[in-house]
């Protein structure tokens, strides 16, 4: 068969079943093989769509998400997408179309050098120069991108290999002798650990992706009820605990809960599953946690002591090492009593509960999120951009379920919500899906409604729109005097028309009470949608200001007041065993 | 803990094209310092064993092993404890030498050295010199007198003692 059949081959044997791309001259053997293949192909409007596109659809249900883009123009356009799936360690295939083989190094017509690019940036890379490699290096990417800690991985395919022959072999066996991921924690570190917990006394559990990535809620949920530990997550671990539940602290970091922060520092061990102890969410490294041993579980090992030193590492998948150490805790049961610990913990979230309600206009964010957690259900995927609007979500929107809330963490990539509520939807049809940007960052890739608008893809994206690049804009009004540059959006569209342009439905909201039944509205439309949300301009979230420790908190921080006692947990279906 | 020293990495990887910029790659982006970087085949068929001077404290050492085995085609990873290895490095050094004197000088250098002298021209000669990068600096020092007019030295490979191997 052709390079380009078994192109299309290798991605179905592999389950594939949707790509995100966009064709150019060199991809035209393998488009003309798309053309009557099963495989369904969304044209993405930017090859930056594609990426994110198929990122949002990794997140989301935790397989493979494939995007394809031309050689030079169209592969510089899925860097972006590339790097932030690498930072937040989504399992992203990328192919990239690339010039003949005997071009390539001569500057041909939209040549560049892909994989030198991309190296810093991918998991690993591939570049085919024999149409016989196809089968093993596309197998070959997709056991790389999701095993171990999983990320992006590039195939760069050059015309002439797509268009030459091959026998397609039967068999394909992965042979990587460099890459063996410890999966099984060592024993002995796993049995320190559970002594450094069962020895502490006020115990908390940071949670990061690597849970979610593991499916390791369960177990981490757990635990965390066995030695009555409060579990805190970074931006990547939100969902993977539930935040009504009592025990829950929230985020921590820069923009995190004051509860997080303030715990974190209180505590004296900190078990850390599935994170990478970045900036964002330790604040200074050198008060981060001072009072705390740390354990620290990762499937990669060169994320522990990177940031943070720590008392026990372990290195493997944070499920495995979580049910070992369930195991040897439910054991020692009668020796893990942290009740005095637990009971303040629980007073002290209770006293910190951020406020939510509002019912002045300009509306402020924390009563749209607060609607807008009002309107969806636990099944809802919500992604957002980056800024304020990111922050708002992370700190005030109540998640209670892994793969539920997506963000660009890492990178920070603004134009990353929209194309991966678009990925999130294609990969999980029966799941609404709700996007809330920034109007600074929807811009950004707001030609993409014409993608969900041909292919029917009924994502509901909300625009916060404050006519500000809001997050920049406060660093601006908090530490350079006020003085606001470059981030006051002038001329801007009307987004509304603007959806309806494209032929998506669009509302504006402007007054409290509105967001939610717009919003629960468009999600039972079933149709795309755009919600203009007009809000306070002037509205900032209380933060740690960089380089400061967890505690040194700026800006006032609302606390809600009415209504302080207890939150009420709802356990999931699940948790109760019910249908 | 936070001395700053000297380390002699021996990494086994693919021999394929692009894993060397990988590797220094790497030590660019992440900051961490190289020295220098040899690279060649080693005893099996489509392995090379690179050997990378790098400074640093152990913690940057640490992270540069971790870092360096997460790359696909890196297989093994090693720090050689400096005193049970053998270091050895290449040198030609082209210096000006024009009369009898300095002509006899400098041969008696390169025996002391154990030196050869590779080329002889009517206004130069040609050493070739391996040994620790020390030796060879002492030399390089030595002939300056001369007048240097090129070195070209490969930077240091090594070897562990004895029969272990990585
Ligand atoms: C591609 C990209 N460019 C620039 C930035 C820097 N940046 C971070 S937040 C932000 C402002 C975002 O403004 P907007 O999208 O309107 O969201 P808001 O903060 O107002 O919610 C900017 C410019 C970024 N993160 N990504």
């Amino acid at each position: 068969m052709k390079g380009s059949q078994a192109i299309i081959k290798s991605l179905t044997d592999e389950g594939v079943d949707v790509v995100f791309g966009y064709p150019g001259g060199v991809l035209l053997p393998l488009y003309d093989v798309i053309y009557d293949s099963d495989l369904k192909h969304i044209l993405v409007r930017h090859e930056q769509c594609a990426a994110h596109a198929a990122d949002g659809y990794a997140r989301a249900s935790g397989k493979v998400g494939v995007c394809i883009g031309t050689s030079g123009p169209g592969a510089t356009n899925l860097v972006t997408g590339i790097a932030t799936a690498y930072m937040d360690s989504a399992p992203v295939v990328a192919l990239a179309g690339q010039v003949g083989t005997s071009l390539i190094g001569n500057d041909a017509f939209q040549e560049v050098d892909t994989i030198g690019i991309t190296m810093p940036i991918s998991k690993h890379s591939y570049q085919a120069m024999d149409p016989s490699e196809i089968p093993q290096m596309i197998r070959s990417s997709f056991y790389i991108a999701r095993t171990g800690r999983p990320g992006p991985v590039v195939v760069d395919l050059p015309k002439d290999v797509q268009e030459g022959e091959l026998d397609y072999p039967e068999n394909i066996t992965i042979d990587l002798p460099g890459y063996k991921p410890t999966k099984k924690g060592h024993p002995l570190q796993v049995k320190k650990a559970a002594e450094l917990i069962l020895k502490s006394k006020k115990p908390v559990i940071l949670a990061g992706g690597g849970v979610i990535h593991s499916e390791s809620s369960e177990e981490l949920q757990h635990i965390s009820e066995l030695i009555g530990a409060p579990v805190t997550t970074s931006l990547m671990g939100k969902g993977c605990f539930p935040e009504d539940h009592p025990l829950s602290l929230g985020m921590l970091g820069m923009h995190g809960r004051v509860a997080s922060n303030m715990l974190v520092d209180e505590c004296d061990c900190l078990i850390a599953v599935g994170c990478r102890f970045s900036d964002r969410t330790t604040g200074d490294v050198n008060k981060f946690a001072p009072n705390a041993e740390i354990i620290h579980i990762d499937v990669d090992p060169a994320e522990i002591g990177k940031n943070v030193d720590v008392t026990v590492p372990i290195v493997g998948d944070a499920k495995i090492i979580l049910s070992h150490l369930l195991r040897i805790l439910s054991q020692a049961k009668g020796r893990v009593s942290n009740a005095n610990w637990t009971k303040h913990v629980k007073t002290f979230r209770a006293s910190c509960i951020p406020r939510l309600s509002f019912d002045e206009t300009p509306l402020k964010p924390q009563q749209v999120i607060k609607e807008i957690s009002e309107a969806v259900t636990d099944d809802t995927i919500v992604t957002t951009d980056v800024g304020q609007n990111q922050m708002w979500m992370a700190h005030y929107f109540t998640s209670r379920n892994p793969r539920k809330f997506i963000s660009s963490g890492g990178l920070g990539t603004m134009g990353f919500g929209f194309p991966a509520a678009m990925g999130a939807k294609v990969a999980m049809p029966d799941d609404d899906v709700v996007a809330v940007c920034g109007d600074g960052g929807f811009l950004m890739v707001c030609q993409d409604l014409a993608t969900v608008k041909e292919y029917d893809i009924p994502v509901v994206v909300c625009v916060l729109d404050n006519r500000y690049l809001g997050m920049v804009a406060q660093w601006q009004k908090l530490f350079y005097d006020e003085r606001i540059s470059q981030t006051k959006l002038k001329a801007m569209p009307d987004f509304v028309k603007l959806a309806e342009s494209f032929g998506v439905n669009a509302h504006r909201v402007e007054r409290p009470g509105e967001m939610k039944e717009t919003l629960r509205e468009a999600l039972d439309s079933g149709e795309p949608a755009l919600i203009d949300v007009m809000i306070d301009p002037n509205e900032i979230l209380p933060m740690v200001p960089p380089g400061c420790g967890l505690t040194e908190i700026v800006g006032e921080y609302q606390v809600e007041r009415e209504n302080p006692g207890e939150i009420t947990y709802r356990p999931s279906a699940k948790e109760t065993g019910g249908d | 803990m936070d001395e700053q020293r000297s380390h002699i990495i021996s990494a086994l990887v693919m021999h394929r094209p692009g894993v060397l910029q990988r590797v220094s790659g790497l030590f660019t982006r992440r900051g961490f310092n190289i020295d220098s970087i040899t690279v060649g085949p080693s005893e099996q068929d489509g392995l090379a064993r690179m050997t990378i001077i790098s400074r640093g404290d152990d913690k940057i050492l640490e992270q540069i092993i971790k870092q360096l085995n997460k790359i696909i085609e890196v297989i093994k990873v090693r720090d050689l404890d400096p005193e049970g290895t053998v270091v050895r490095e290449l040198c030609l050094i082209k210096t000006h030498a024009t009369s009898e004197s300095a002509r006899s000088e400098i041969l008696q250098y390169a025996n002391i050295f154990r030196g050869r002298i590779v080329d002889v021209g009517p206004e130069n000669l040609t050493l070739e010199i391996t040994g620790t990068p020390d030796k060879i600096d002492a030399l390089i020092d030595l002939l300056r007198a001369y007048g240097i007019k090129e070195i070209a030295r490969t930077g240091p490979t090594a070897i562990s003692r004895g029969s272990k191997t990585i």
